[in-house]
């Protein structure tokens, strides 16, 4: 009988983002906020609920990588190596001011 | 024993009884969510029912788990609606229809109560109990959906009604038979109503399944 699959994102605290929390079975909409009450509002777990049938989640999984695209991510260069190279011309390897090496 | 104290246990033996029996579903409702709700809600009842003998306890000097467990069957006060065994979905619903429908009128009474206590545990039994009306509700309208599951519940409710109508006190029958006609849109056969007093084979046999860790340990054990 239960035929929908509703996702649960939950509030844990006001001001916290929404998160994802699980999923359940539920005939439809009034069954799930029932469902959903019990699941996840009994304890006094939640500030908010959102239920989304999954039939309305537009959901995106493949992101083809055929050339490589790593100077597009903030984490592209590595500063290491530059960085050695500049404390060797300065006569200061290993010995940072002010901090580690790395 | 005072009345207030009385009519205190006759509420407390109802709600332990009733999640009692519905505590049976868990592991065999009809699909998964619905097993958890529905143990949930069984769970809920017996929440009140400690509430209730707390109250209850505090006037006796007793404890609430001695008045749950350590009575003897012929010294309980609940409705025989809810000591029937009735494994049956249509008929399970059916008697928690029944039961919240009868409930939410005796909490109204006891909500206007002059004994702060009792009006105050009410009010804080009847915030809950709305969640339970909202899911018997739910499953009385499922079953009116179709032939076979209005079928399946009118069965039931008629079977059940003499045994509803004796969850309340004699005034307040009327309003029952009231709400129940309103929601089926049909009208409930005159009948006498299941009196307190009388006790069904099914309240022994709970009794003793209820009670069996209870009486295998001294009283006074620790767990």
């Amino acid at each position: 009988m239960p035929d929908l699959v509703f996702e649960v994102f939950r509030q844990e605290r006001k001001g916290k983002p929404l998160e994802h929390a699980g999923s359940f079975r539920a005939p439809d909409e009034r069954a799930a906020e029932i469902y959903a009450r019990e699941f996840y509002g009994r304890r006094h777990e939640s500030e908010a609920l959102w239920l989304v049938p999954r039939s309305a989640v537009h959901a995106i999984g493949d992101f083809p990588e055929e050339f490589d695209k790593s100077y597009r991510r903030v984490d592209g260069y590595s500063l290491r190596a530059q960085l050695r190279e500049a404390r060797e011309r300065a006569g200061t390897a290993e010995s940072a001011p002010g901090g580690r090496a790395t | 024993m005072s009345e207030r104290t009385d009519r205190l246990l006759q509420i407390a033996d109802d709600e332990l009884f009733l999640g009692w029996r519905d505590s049976e579903w868990t592991g065999i409702a009809p699909f998964l969510e619905e097993d958890v709700a529905f143990s949930s809600i069984a769970q809920n009842e017996i929440g009140h029912a400690r509430a209730l003998y707390e109250l209850a306890a505090a006037e006796l000097g007793t404890t609430a788990d001695e008045l749950a467990f350590d009575r003897r069957p012929d010294e309980y006060r609940c409705a025989p609606l809810v000591q029937l065994r009735r494994l049956e979905w249509a008929r399970t619903i059916a008697r928690r229809w029944l039961y919240e429908t009868a409930d939410e009128i005796r909490l109204d009474a006891l909500k206007r109560s002059v004994d702060p206590e009792i009006a105050g545990i009410a009010a804080k039994m009847d915030r809950e109990e709305a969640y339970h009306r909202m899911h018997a509700e739910m499953w009385v309208d499922r079953l009116l959906a179709t032939k076979e599951g209005s079928t399946r519940l009118d069965e039931a409710v008629d079977e059940l009604w003499p045994y509803a109508l004796g969850v309340l006190d004699d005034e307040l029958r009327p309003e029952l038979r009231r709400r129940v006609e309103e929601r089926l849109g049909r009208t409930l056969s005159e009948v006498e109503a299941v009196p307190r007093t009388l006790h069904e084979a099914e309240l022994a046999e709970l009794w003793k399944e209820m009670t069996v860790v209870r009486r295998s340990e001294p009283a006074g054990s620790q767990w």
